[in-house]
């Protein structure tokens, strides 16, 4: 009898783990200012939790009995331990002074907000804001940060601990962002979203072309972002991802291997994801606030509504590349509209403004764009020139099944030589 | 808490500009410094004299080695710093961000180590 009760217990604790954890988190890193101690205070917490609850009972709001737990056996720790430095005794008198709110719906959605903000903030390093937030607010453990960006858990754990230390030593605030700091600091989360997607979508190295569970991942956060701030360029950046996404069960073949986007077979791609994403895309055009994100969302929704490429609105794509320039010029926006405008306009038109781009220096190195030029060439049948822009592309690329692609085009070029 | 806000700008740059130029950037350095003296976030301000009066002082072993010149040599000079009073990072970066050299050069804001009295 007592077994059942403890294991029903357990079940229910790894359930509130799973899904009340990070929220507890960010609510104890406000109240005790300090991550680790914060991260201390969570296992704490939930260690008490299986401790009392078969004979206590479950509470009926288990996730403020746990923050006030955690808080509880964080002062506890403090008063025990035989070094108070004055930093302890900082972290003490901010306990006792912070009241123990009744936290309605608004206040944890606040301190998850915060959260992401910090482990976003500017002042750390690029590397540090994805691992942080990955660690912090996603709630993956070091090694799984570390396996999914190919670094040395040790190396990936020094990061993290270096983050750290600079919040708490430079005195990063843990707040929302003023108005006038938003726009900016949310860009800050948006990139490292971003570059989490990007991470999963195409895997930088190695053989597998993509690493699904970080772009899921990044979509989740996209989510959370978007319910507690509900902002046009993250509803833009959450209809991008899921528009993207939609689209890897056609992107590459049963043998991973990669298929260009005029041959992928569309009833593989997922409908519901792409109808979120539009949806979503609606709602932050609707707002007139058009950032970048909804731009590329814009018209990644117009590649995911058109049953095939030439029945795609390729002159609304080449209109909102032409938006997306003048919020972001860049060479590589430059690349991709000159790719749209070879479908628009016919592959002589789209390679003459390829050769201007790569002639300019940027994008020498940059393979999608030997990549384009080769198509191009290859569809006006200039085979020795394609021959020589993908062979260019091979020298660039790290992954495998770009790789392949890229040889059997050369081979299937040279038998027309 | 205290922010050290060095300052980085182009030592040539700045000798190149006429009179009136330099007069209007002193202009704003002191208005710049007035306010956050009112505000009470001032603690301490000094402009350096131009890097190629600096000396780097090392001891190694007892043996006291001098050689001419700034530490670095780079495209911006440490030109001066502000000692400014802030409650946190973001309100430092605020302070910094109105220095006038902010514009052209750029500003590192590194946190003073505090220490309590024994």
């Amino acid at each position: 009898m007592k077994d059942d009760i403890e294991a029903r217990v357990r079940d229910r604790v790894d359930a509130l783990y799973r899904s009340d954890s990070r929220r507890v988190l960010a609510t104890l890193i406000r109240l005790l200012g300090d991550f680790d101690l914060a991260e201390e205070a969570l296992h704490d917490a939930f260690a008490t939790a299986v401790e009392q609850w078969p004979e206590k009972g479950i509470p009926s709001n288990p996730g403020a009995w746990l923050i006030s737990a955690g808080r509880f056996k964080a002062l506890d720790r403090l008063r025990k331990s035989a070094r108070f430095e004055s930093a302890d005794g900082e972290v003490l008198d901010r306990l006792h002074a912070t009241e123990m709110p009744d936290q309605g719906e608004e206040g944890v959605e606040d301190d998850r907000l915060r959260l992401i903000f910090t482990c976003c903030h500017p002042a750390l390093n690029p590397d540090a804001q994805i691992a942080l937030t990955l660690r912090e607010v996603c709630g993956l453990t070091t090694e799984e940060v570390a396996r999914a960006f190919l670094t040395p858990a040790p190396t990936l754990a020094q990061r993290i601990v270096r983050a750290k230390s600079k919040i708490r030593d430079a005195r990063i605030p843990y707040e929302i962002p003023s108005l006038a700091d938003l726009p900016d600091r949310l860009d800050s989360v948006l990139h490292v979203i971003y570059l989490v997607f990007n991470e999963g979508y195409l895997a930088s190295a190695g053989p597998e072309l993509t690493r699904e569970s970080l772009s899921a991942e990044a979509i989740r956060l996209g989510r959370l972002l978007v319910e507690l701030l509900p902002e046009p360029e993250a509803m833009g950046l959450l209809a991008l991802m899921l528009l993207h996404e939609a689209r890897r069960a056609g992107r590459t073949s049963s043998l991973g291997d990669l298929i260009l986007l005029e041959d992928q077979d569309r009833s593989l791609w997922n409908r519901v994801q792409i109808q979120e994403g539009v949806t979503l895309i609606e709602r932050a055009l609707a707002s007139r606030r058009i950032g970048p994100y909804s731009l590329q969302a814009a018209i990644a929704a117009l590649h995911a509504e058109a049953t095939d490429t030439a029945s795609t609105d390729w002159a609304q794509i080449v209109a909102l590349y032409d938006v997306l320039l003048k919020a972001e010029p860049s060479a590589v926006i430059e690349l991709n509209r000159a790719a749209a405008i070879a479908m628009r306009d016919g592959p002589e038109t789209g390679l003459e403004l390829i050769d201007r781009i790569l002639a300019m220096g940027e994008l020498v190195d940059y393979y999608p764009a030997h990549a384009a030029r080769g198509e191009l060439c290859r569809r006006l049948g200039r085979v020795s020139d394609a021959m020589a822009a993908y062979r260019r592309t091979l020298e660039l690329v790290t992954q495998e099944p770009e790789r392949r692609f890229l040889e059997r085009r050369l081979t299937e070029l040279d038998s027309r030589l | 808490m205290k922010y050290l806000c060095l300052i980085y700008d182009n030592e040539s740059e700045w000798q190149k500009f006429p009179k009136d130029l330099q007069d209007k950037y002193m202009g704003e350095y002191t208005a710049f410094g007035d306010s956050i003296k009112k505000s009470g976030q001032y603690v301490g301000a000094n402009q350096l004299q131009p890097s190629h009066t600096a000396t780097v002082v090392r001891s190694r072993n007892g043996k006291v080695s001098t050689t001419d010149g700034p530490f670095v040599e780079t495209k911006e000079q440490l030109g001066g710093y502000y000692l400014v009073e802030a409650k946190d990072l973001n309100d430092a970066i605020q302070v910094a961000s109105r220095i006038p050299s902010a514009r052209s050069g750029a500003i590192e804001v590194r946190p003073i180590v505090e220490r309590t009295p024994a």
